[in-house]
């Protein structure tokens, strides 16, 4: 690992003040990805901002009815919550399904969203990876993508988006709060949060430089059946081949969003339509253009597969 | 021939002379790269926290994670570094309540923190249920993941009395119950390469039941 120096702020302000002043700074909450990344020297951020101070750990009700979910709220706690289980439990499932009991004590709900990509040439520095090194090539490309995107991806890089609650998340419309260096706010659509890969796929989020998350806001609850259905390849502490986020109201329709197919999670609301005709029409809208691999080409068959199981379930 | 005294050696000493012979072939191989990076000043921060019941202070590189403080600094080598990024558990400690793998935190992302390890769960003459409960069973064979998995169940068994739902639980909104389905769900943070899960189980299952 790499020296750093470090700080510990007061306020969501001043962190992201210090992060703009310093461009080679990270913030740090649970670390487990971060520290990760460190020891690899994948990430070499040369000053850390720890923000685990900012007292931005409260689930709080919003006044249109929904949930504001602090930044630092780790994912047991967000897992365990009693409204998220009553009202929004594709997120519960979803934080469930992911990572260790160990890790999710620890991991944020910003630091969720932000983690970085498990693809295994973004963590072998001994090979090309545009996302770890702009320009360098990507070596998945031609090389062992069974676990990669199957759409949305390009030339530069077929990188999936590992998390699991940003999937549910996307299915609720969740939006992300944030501060700026000079302290404006802005709430950024979950749908607009993170990019596909294009020509630049070192850069994941829309976020500025030194802007923070602060919180996740959920809109009131929507009802319906809520599923998370994930398939990894081993039945637990595994990363998704996919997984499917639904809430299916009783008249069949519903929202869909996939994880493990694309550098974001992936939703259409348009092949939401098909949704009443069954689990083919509605991949066929959902993953239409997909570009698989040789290797992934087999999660097209699985996505329907998981989808189909979804709506029996939702039925049940 | 080695004489008796030879014979002597204790199981760390031989695990630390083993371990440096291990070393050095990536440590040639490292430096034969063409350009290492520059790694910079190494910076130094102090920290206070509680470990064991017992107040410690330390001034350590900022890089220290939670695992090389206990080991390095506090000569705590019950806790186990096994693949030090987070993927076995060996490392897992109990900080404020929570069971947490050490590896991947730093020491000076703690001050005033609780820290239970291994040591200050039992002693060899006052064990704590679940070690006694973990040789009952015969929950281990080389033993290098028990002290993680011992932590790691005695947290555990606190998050499914405070009611934390898992992958398993079949309703979000019921109290989770202590099943076999659960406690492996719940334990696979925790990797034995040995195998011992069978009988892993059967401890936390003893010591759970007796608590509830």
């Amino acid at each position: 690992m790499r020296a750093f120096s470090y700080e510990r702020v007061e306020t969501p302000t001043a962190a992201a003040a210090a992060a703009a002043a310093r461009p080679d700074a990270k913030f740090i909450a649970g670390g487990t990805n971060l520290l990760d990344l460190m020891k690899l020297q994948i990430e070499t951020p040369a000053h850390l901002i720890d923000v685990n101070g900012l007292k931005l750990d409260r689930i709080e009700p919003t006044d249109d009815g929904g949930l504001r979910i602090g930044a630092l709220v780790r994912n047991t706690a967000l897992a365990a919550d009693e409204r998220v289980r009553r009202d929004y439990g594709v997120l519960s499932r979803a934080l469930l399904a992911g990572a260790s009991g160990q890790l999710r004590n620890r991991a944020t709900t910003a630091g969720n969203l932000l983690q970085r990509t498990r693809c295994p040439y973004f963590y072998d520095t001994a090979q090309p990876c545009n996302k770890r090194q702009p320009g360098s090539g990507c070596s998945a490309i031609g090389g062992f993508s069974r676990q990669l995107a199957v759409i949305g991806s390009s030339e530069a890089c077929i990188a999936t988006h590992p998390s699991d609650m940003a999937v549910a998340m996307r299915a609720l419309d969740a939006k992300v709060e944030t501060v700026k260096p000079d302290g404006a706010t802005r709430e950024i659509p979950i749908s607009d949060f993170h990019r596909l890969p294009g020509d630049t796929p070192h850069i994941e989020t829309v976020l500025q430089a030194g802007e923070l998350i602060t919180a996740v806001t959920l809109p009131k609850p929507a009802g319906g059946k809520h599923i998370y259905r994930k398939v990894r390849d081993r039945a637990s502490y595994a990363f998704a081949l996919v997984s499917v986020a639904a809430v299916i109201q009783r008249d069949g329709s519903g929202r869909i969003a996939l994880g493990g197919v694309a550098h974001k999670p992936w939703r259409r609301e348009a092949a939401e339509t098909e949704l009443p005709r069954g689990a083919k029409a509605t991949v066929g809208a959902l993953l239409e253009g997909a570009k698989p691999t040789h290797d992934n080409a087999f999660k097209l068959n699985l996505v329907e597969r998981t989808l189909g199981a979804v709506l029996v379930e939702a039925r049940g | 021939m080695p004489t008796p005294e030879n014979l002597n050696l204790n199981r760390r000493a031989l695990m630390v002379a083993a371990g440096a012979c291990a070393t050095l072939p990536v440590m040639s191989a490292g430096a034969a790269r063409a350009q290492p990076a520059p790694i910079g000043e190494s910076v130094k921060s102090g920290v206070t926290f509680t470990v064991n019941g017992e107040a410690r202070s330390l001034d350590l590189d900022t890089r220290t994670t939670l695992l090389d403080a206990l080991r390095e600094h506090l000569h705590l080598t019950g806790t186990k570094k096994g693949c030090d990024h987070g993927q076995c558990g060996a490392c897992t400690v109990i900080v404020d309540g929570q069971r947490i793998n050490s590896c991947l935190t730093l020491a000076i992302m703690h001050p005033s923190a609780d820290v239970t390890t291994i040591e200050g769960l039992g002693t060899p003459e006052r064990l704590h249920p679940m070690q006694a409960a973990f040789v009952k069973h015969d929950g281990f064979q080389c033993g290098y993941c028990t002290p993680g998995q011992i932590c790691s169940s005695v947290a555990m068994l606190d998050e499914i009395k405070a009611g934390i739902p898992s992958h398993v639980s079949s309703d979000l909104t019921r109290v989770p119950q202590l099943t076999e389905a659960e406690i492996r769900e719940r334990m696979s943070g925790n990797i034995c390469r040995c195998g011992a899960y069978s009988n892993i189980v059967e401890a936390v299952t003893e010591v759970g039941g007796r608590q509830g």
